[in-house]
Order: structure tokens, then sequence, then C-alpha cells
């Protein structure tokens, strides 16, 4: 177990910046999700952590001591990848063990750990298969399962779930949680997909363009985004912007943005608006609507709610207190 | 899923393959069918009449002491070039893979090698190791080593053994490269987080994975070694001193072209198709039970 701390990390390929300063204090036995959309700097900053890219400057500490020169092998760190990186010529149970018999850990302990871990996962029955010759879901149990023997300080997760199929998904991501939990080891977990950021963190970190834009738990960073970025990336559909100018506040080139379940359809309101479409998705509709300018605009609404024609000619209204207005910069001003 | 093209007639099929056939057919099948009937018979010194003899040029050369000593060559000789061609081949690939900066020209000085045909190769060698002349020859003599490969036989095998050898790294070379690209680079990753350096890597992860290349490239150059080395040796030593480089190739030649016994070197040209046939059959069995990952 142990404390992760970043200070001004930052990442350069040649003249190219890719993350321009990180700061995070992540604390023992937290889930951590990085979260942002492709190219965004989330894996090199997960990579940095690993030692498997070289830190351009600023500081990585693990427990405490810093550890930029340190081999990955010396970080005391696990890995999950992407592609799981399972050797494909040893058996599963090779596979998990592989780690511990470098590490010259005595046979009995090795067979030990692995049949915990093999246990845990239900793997039991496949220790003497090839990765081959296992599903999606397992190849991904087994990557678990050698990530988890070594019983290292910190867990890394580098897009673990984006190579499985949607419900697989879905289960794999509360089996994360779960095991997560009960090891109580200290985790960094990088996707792109931000329902897995929403449920699995304890804080998470969203990224753009190589800056992290905001740091904080799920709920409050959707309630209380601090950038128009991080207001359109978090939450399904995505937050409306519209021009501050139009609805009435803000300084120049100011945006609102109001998230979808948050804008009423009715006769009277702030702004006028055409129904496009509406997607009835059984326990919520979608309705799109396109106002006088052109802008396109969701509205979320509830099942018992009459849907609206399409073509109807209606009015949006929103409460000022979930209007969240961003200046020029993108940075939240109101 | 394997593509197949299907033809509608009979006829273009038969007109594409027809080619590839008649060389074939002209270049191989005419010429192995001339051996095998020619090693039935002893030829008078003339060339004027054939004696059938039956299985009798077999048996002689089975019985002969210069044959089989030329096996025993044979079977060092490729063994060596295999072995250091796909050695220094191996070493350099895994450097190549390493490298971040000028790789390219790294790989394309490497590949060059390979264009030069092995009776090139096999006098560049011998101008560099010449007795007399040779550059490699007067270092070797400032350091106080007499090197004769004419009257030293185990320096002619060492010298015919580097000739070849060394075009036949360039091919090594790209096959054990590609190989190595192919492998997943986090899988290199997981084992470094796992705790394994360099040679604990290479040993447990990238040569295992290396192994359908390796198995390939091995019978590839056993191959090459039994056959296309004859410029080489025919250059640098024409099978000498006292036949200590005469591999069954160049025994073939030699008999059969200098010593003009036509009948045994056919049959020396039957068995060596019989051994040729079988190592071609050890390599397609193995390549099809490759192991696809």
């Amino acid at each position: 177990m142990a404390t992760v701390s970043l200070e001004n990390l930052k990442k350069s390929f040649g003249k190219t910046d890719v993350i321009h300063g990180v700061d995070i204090e992540i604390e023992d036995g937290e889930f951590i999700v990085i979260v942002g959309p492709s190219g965004c700097g989330k894996s090199t900053l997960l990579r940095m952590v690993a030692g498997l890219e070289t830190v351009t400057s600023g500081e990585v500490r693990i427990g405490g001591t810093r550890v930029n020169e340190v081999e990955p092998m010396d970080r005391d760190i696990a890995m999950v990848f992407q592609n799981y990186a399972l050797y494909p010529h040893m058996s599963v149970f090779d596979n998990m063990a592989y780690g511990l018999k470098i590490a010259k850990v005595p046979r009995a302990e090795i067979e030990a750990r692995v049949q915990t871990a093999a246990r845990m996962l239900q793997l039991e029955e496949y220790l003497k298969r090839r990765p081959r010759e296992l599903s999606g879901g397992q190849r991904q149990r087994v990557a678990m399962g050698r990530a988890i023997v070594r019983k290292p300080a910190v867990f890394l997760f580098d897009e673990p779930l984006s190579n499985l199929d949607a419900k697989l998904r879905v289960q794999m991501r509360l089996e994360i949680k779960a095991l997560q939990r009960e090891l109580g080891v200290t985790s960094l977990y990088v996707t792109h997909d931000q329902v897995e950021a929403m449920t699995l963190a304890d804080r998470m970190i969203v990224m753009h363009d190589g800056v992290a834009d905001q740091v904080g738990a799920p709920l409050e960073v959707y309630a209380n985004p601090q950038t128009a970025f991080v207001a359109g990336f978090i939450g399904s559909p995505p937050t409306n912007f519209l021009d501050a100018g139009r609805v009435g506040g803000g300084p120049a080139g100011a945006q609102v943005g109001i998230r979808p379940e948050h804008v009423r359809l009715g006769a009277t309101g702030k702004l006028a608006a055409t129904v496009a479409y509406a997607e009835a998705l059984g326990a919520e509709t979608l309705v799109h609507l396109r106002t006088e300018d052109g802008a396109a605009i969701t509205v979320r609404q509830d099942a018992g709610e009459p849907i609206p024609a399409e073509g109807a000619s209606l009015h949006l209204d929103w409460s000022p207190e979930h209007q969240m207005v961003f200046g020029a910069d993108g940075r939240r001003a109101g | 899923m394997e593509k197949r093209v299907t033809f509608k007639g009979i006829w273009l099929p038969i007109l594409l393959v027809f080619p590839q056939i008649l060389i074939t057919a002209v270049f191989f099948f005419y010429p192995a069918g001339q051996a095998i009937w020619q090693s039935l018979f002893i030829p008078d010194p003339f060339g004027l009449s054939m004696q059938f003899v039956g299985l009798g040029n077999f048996e002689f050369l089975l019985s002969d002491p210069y044959y089989r000593a030329s096996f025993a060559t044979t079977a060092v000789f490729s063994s060596l070039v295999t072995i250091v061609s796909m050695a220094v081949a191996l070493y350099l690939a895994v450097l190549a893979e390493r490298l971040i900066k000028g790789s390219g020209t790294y790989r394309t000085l490497l590949i060059w090698p390979y264009a030069v045909a092995p009776a090139v190769a096999g006098v560049l060698w011998l101008f560099m190791f010449n007795t007399r002349v040779g550059v490699v020859t007067w270092y070797l003599g400032l350091l106080g080593y007499d090197w004769n490969h004419v009257l030293n036989e185990g320096e002619a095998m060492g010298l015919v053994v580097v000739a070849s050898a060394w075009g036949r790294i360039s091919y090594n070379f790209l096959f054990f490269l590609a190989g190595l690209q192919a492998i997943p680079k986090s899988v290199i990753e997981a084992a470094a987080i796992d705790g394994a350096r360099f040679w604990t890597r290479f040993r447990t992860i990238v040569f295992p994975l290396l192994s359908p290349t390796t198995f390939f490239l091995l019978v590839v150059n056993i191959i090459y070694a039994f056959f296309e080395t004859f410029g080489v040796i025919h250059t640098i030593t024409s099978g000498g001193p006292q036949q200590a480089t005469t591999i069954l190739v160049y025994k073939v030649y030699a008999d059969g072209f200098v010593g003009q016994d036509l009948g045994s070197s056919a049959a020396q040209s039957v068995i060596l198709l019989v051994v040729v046939s079988i190592l071609t059959v050890v390599q397609f069995k193995f390549i099809e039970r490759r192991v696809h990952y």
C-alpha cells in the first residue's frame, strides 16, 4: 500500500509537449480514474507512473520516495494492459506465477498465492490453459490475477475493459471495483469511458490536451465542472452550450452550459426552439431541438412526460442555479 | 478464413500454372529423372557406352570412406554455417530493434551482403585471406599468426564457413527483425514490470516467442549450407586441402565433372535429392504445425 504523488509532471516527445504539468496527491487505498478523450495524454501519464516512459520534468513519488529514475520492476507496481499482454506461450498458472518466480518466491508460496488469486477471479479450472484458449473476459481476469499475486503497492490499469463487449464491460467494472475495495490497493485507472470513470472513481482526473482540467469526486465534478471541456465531456448526453449573450448574462464570448436534465420544455421560457426529433429510450426520452440561430440542444425528460412532435415550436427554460457560465478561455466564470 | 479464387472453366487455371510447370519440368523433373537413370549405370571412359549396374553405384558409395568423410564434413560445415549466421543475425536484430536513431541506415547496410552472389563473396573473402597478399593474413602475421588455409584444414573450413555465413546473416537478420517486431511491446513491458531484466526477458519471453521464426530459419539455412554454398567452396578451397572442405554437393561436381565418374556422381545427386526431400517435408510439417499466438 502506498501513496502516489505527481508534482508538476511534464512530458515531451521531442519538441511536442504532451503533458503540461500535472499535480495530484493520491492517498493510500484510493481509486483514481484518469479520464479524457484519445490523445489527451492520460495513458502517457500512467506510463510515467509505471516507469515505461521517462519523466521530462517534475516528480513521481510512490510511498513518499522519488521514483523518476527507478526501473519499472523496482517500483512495486503492477499493471493491467489494454490488450492484456499475457505471455502467449505460458499457461495461465505460469502467467500469474512469472513475476513471483523471478522474485524467487518459494514454490509453495507461489502455488498458494496463484490459487488464492485464481479462486478470487474464478479461474481455477483454467490454470492449465494457454491464453489463446480463453475468452476475452477470462484473459482480462488472468491479467488482473497476474497483478494481484504480486501484492504490489499500486495497481495501474490502462483501459483494461475497452476490448470487451458492452455487457462484459459492465460486469468486469463491478468486479474491479469490488476487488479494489477488498484488497485496498491504491489504484490508477485510465479510461476514455466517462461511465467507467463515474462509477469506479473515488476521485477522477479529467485530462484535456495534456492538462488535468479538474480533479475531484465524480459527482462533484459532474455537478460543478470547472471548465467547459469537463462540462461537455462528463455526462451523457453532453451539456448544452449556448452563447451567453443570447440568454442574458456573462461577458463577451462567454458560454452558458445547461445539462440536458435541467432544461424544461414549455410554452414559455428563455429561448425558442424547434423539435428536430425525439428518442424514446424507455426510462427516459431525449428530445433534440434547434434554436433559431442553429444551436443544437438536447433535453432529457422522464418517460411519463408527453413526447413533443417533430417540428413543434417550444420554449426552453431552466432555473438560474443550474446555469453554468464559462468564460472565453473555457474556465468557469459563474 | 482463407480466400479462394474460383474459376469457371479448366483452361484458364491450366494456362496460369503452365509456365511454372514447364520451368519445373525442364529444370527439375528432367535432370532429376536423368540423374536417377544414370545412377544405375557406369559409362565407359569415352562416354560411348553404358553398362547397367543396378544399385552398384550406391553400394560402392556407401562403402567408400571418402564419401562417408564427405558426409561428416557436410554435417560440420552446415551446422557451423547455420549456427554462426543465425547467432550473429539474432544478435544484430536485437540491437537493431533497440536502436532509435539511424536504424534505417543500419538495417539497409546490414541487408547489402545478401545481394552479393556466393561466388563473388567467396572471391572477396579469398582476397582478404590470401596467403601471400591478403590484408587479414598480413595483420594476422603481425600478431605472429601464420594463416594458411591452403595447407591447414581447420583454417580452410573456418574460412568457407565465414564466407558462406556472411551473406546469410542479412537474410536471417531480416526474418529475426520482423519476428522481434511482431512481439507485442506490451508483453515485453509486462515482463519488465514483473521484474524480468533484459537477459531474463530475452530467455523467457522473446526467444520462445521467436521460435517459429528460428525453426523456419534453421531449416532454410541448412538447405542453403547443403547446396548453395557450392560457389563459395569452389572459389576459395575447391574442396581442399585433402578434401577437408568437400561437402556433398561439391563432391557431386568433383567426381562427375573433374573425375568423370558420371555414374557415381549421379548416384550422389540422387542421395542429395532424398536428403533435401526429407528436409523439405520436415520444414512443411513444422511450418503447418507452427504455433499461432
